[in-house]
């Protein structure tokens, strides 16, 4: 057990290296010079030698990647160009609005994928498995940015029942989940969002629960006379793993890949700032927040398989 | 395509299927699996007339797409002529939707057939060389693994400045990681079996033995995978269009429209939803021939 976890944790240190090195290697596709944006339009060929020896811009590539990575790792990701703000800052409060959402669209989308796949999953081939397979089918193919543009003028533009967009007048500073009055402005995203996890997971259920149920031991547990809902509980539990391990990847996704469901709905989160930063160049922005998305998939990917481990005793000894 | 070298993984026949199954030839019996799956064929005729009408756009359209008119802003379904009404700039909506189907198809299937062919020889070359060529290029491409799909396409097409070709080259970049695996695994399958022992025992060189025992068996899974791709990339390739990383206005593409559209949802809320609507069709027809030719190969990934 330890030595999976040991394996495991040093498995994902050359990841996460090479994940710094491609965040680095960023500002290099940037066409022109990453200097562009901070130089005056009119600075002479001297005042670029001052300020690229200033930035350490002058320095083979490997230095300036791990004078780079110190910083990083002190967490230093230099200042935002249009905020002046350190990106540290910035990009940790919108973090934060982004696990908002994230962990509310996580468990409803696991609710209602996980019942959905499960009853399809124990009826395979009827029409319940039909409905569900479509609706899966549906979920994933969803353009979840136009699904949310859908849901505005549905709810916000011909009921007015739910706000449209951003964190209320209050903004993000003093937003609570337990008032009304601020909690609207999350249902939205949330529903938006959970949508292609939904589809995601319901289709792993349906496949898990299937396949367990075709197996051998489910002949013996009806054959010693257990009554059919005994039967189903011991094969929710047996493709329970399985599941598990795809909501946690689905959490990484969702943390990465709220930009642009964040963008509809002008979320101040991670992916509205990305796309703030790509419209006005700000590359440390870009690649900081970049650079933190990507760590945190490693890091669920990580703990998502010590956790599945726990529960799964089988897959330590591969 | 070596019919023999490709039998032991292909062929297995359910137990229940018609005895007149047993006796056809691998791809007939996939022809007559694809004749026989109504809702397929349904599908598959549906992404063919949006191919068809993204081809001959300019014969179906009735209007120029690039026609703006000042007076003709945002007009209701059916106004003057305009079957779908008009956009935010005059333009008929229902040409720029037929249009649009160019630049988001070229989107989704290019990147594909660029990871396909980049993915598929290096998934190729790291299964069948094994050691330290397979650990270095699978390793390398974990790293890539190691993002969300969408944020990477963001990142390198934010980074290198949006566009149609940075997007499409973006997308591949995503997809290459994935189609590597598959071929990888497809390749590692096949090499420690027993024909390729005895082809090279019978003297066949290297490049014989992939051309002709190896690609075989990895074609399948790939074009599998590489069509449930073609879906994805269309959907993401909308998303960076949507984002403004993708096609630049003034072509029309249905990510691009989505998007500025949005800034007229008030007052024109069904346009606005249309863009999105044919994306949406697109993908889950794309997707479900995908789900039906992965059946009738009956190849698991």
């Amino acid at each position: 057990m330890l030595g999976y976890i040991t394996r495991r944790i040093l498995f994902a240190i050359p990841i996460a290296f090479g994940v710094s090195v491609v965040c680095f290697s960023l500002v290099y596709l940037a066409p022109g010079d990453p200097l562009q944006t901070i130089l005056p339009a009119d600075a002479t060929a001297e005042m670029v030698e001052q300020i690229k020896h200033a930035y350490g811009l002058d320095r083979p590539l490997p230095v300036q990647f791990f004078l780079w990575l110190g910083h990083v790792l002190t967490g230093d990701f230099g200042m935002s160009i249009s905020t002046r703000r350190p990106v540290i800052l910035e990009v940790t409060g919108a973090l934060s609005n982004t696990f908002m959402l994230t962990s509310f669209a996580v468990p409803l989308a696991f609710i209602i994928g996980y019942t959905m796949g499960a009853i399809a999953g124990c009826f395979p081939g009827r029409a319940v498995d039909r409905i569900v397979t479509g609706a899966a089918v549906v979920g994933v193919s969803l353009p979840n940015y136009w699904l949310g543009i859908v849901l505005v003028i549905v709810f916000a533009v011909e009921l007015m029942v739910l706000p449209a967009t951003g964190m209320g007048p209050k903004g993000s500073a003093q937003f609570s989940i337990f008032r009304w009055s601020d909690a609207q402005y999350l249902v939205l995203p949330v529903v938006t969002l959970s949508m292609i996890p939904v589809g995601i997971i319901a289709r792993t259920t349906r496949a898990a629960v299937a396949e367990v149920l075709s197996q051998d031991f489910v002949t013996t547990l009806r054959a010693k006379g257990l009554g059919e809902i005994a039967v189903i509980r011991h094969v929710l539990k047996n493709s329970a793993p399985q599941v598990l391990a795809v909501m946690g990847l689905q959490f990484g996704y969702l943390m990465g890949g709220s930009i642009l469901v964040e963008t509809v709905f002008t979320w101040p989160g991670s992916g509205f700032m990305l796309s703030k930063a790509i419209i006005n160049r700000d590359i440390p922005v870009l690649q900081g927040t970049i650079l933190f998305l990507a760590m945190i998939f490693v890091a669920t990917n990580l703990v998502v398989d010590l956790l599945q481990s726990v529960i799964d005793p089988r897959i330590r000894r591969t | 395509m070596s019919q023999t070298a490709s039998l032991p993984v292909r062929v297995r026949f359910d137990d229940d299927a018609p005895p007149a199954l047993r006796v056809r030839g691998y791809w007939s019996s996939v022809g007559y699996r694809l004749r026989h799956d109504p809702a397929t064929l349904f599908f598959g005729l549906v992404v063919l007339l949006i191919v068809l009408a993204a081809i001959f756009a300019p014969l179906l359209a009735p209007f120029d797409p690039y026609k703006e008119s000042v007076v003709l802003r945002l007009k209701p379904f059916g106004y003057r002529g305009h079957p779908l009404g008009t956009d935010e700039l005059g333009r008929d909506l229902l040409s720029r939707l037929i249009y649009g189907g160019r630049s988001s198809l070229l989107m989704g299937l290019v990147p594909v057939c660029i990871a396909v062919v980049l993915g598929g020889t290096l998934g190729v070359i790291g299964g069948f060389a094994g050691r330290r060529v397979n650990a270095a290029i699978m390793r390398t491409m974990d790293v890539f693994y190691a993002f969300p799909s969408v944020l990477l396409a963001v990142a390198i097409s934010g980074a290198m400045g949006g566009g149609m070709a940075n997007g499409m080259a973006a997308l591949a970049l995503v997809f290459i990681p994935a189609m590597c695996r598959v071929a990888e695994t497809a390749t590692a399958q096949v090499r420690s079996l027993d024909f390729i022992e005895a082809a090279r025992a019978t003297g066949a060189g290297t490049f014989t033995i992939v051309r002709y025992h190896v690609l075989g068996n990895v074609l399948g899974p790939v074009f599998i995978y590489a069509s449930s791709l073609v879906s994805v990339s269309i959907l993401l390739a909308s998303g960076l269009s949507f984002l403004g990383l993708g096609v630049k206005p003034p072509t029309p593409d249905w990510g691009l429209m989505l998007s500025t559209l949005r800034q007229s949802i008030y007052v024109a809320p069904l346009s606005c939803a249309l863009p999105g609507a044919a994306i949406f069709v697109t993908s889950i027809c794309f997707n479900l021939v995908s789900d039906g030719i992965r059946s009738a190969m009956d190849v698991r990934l």
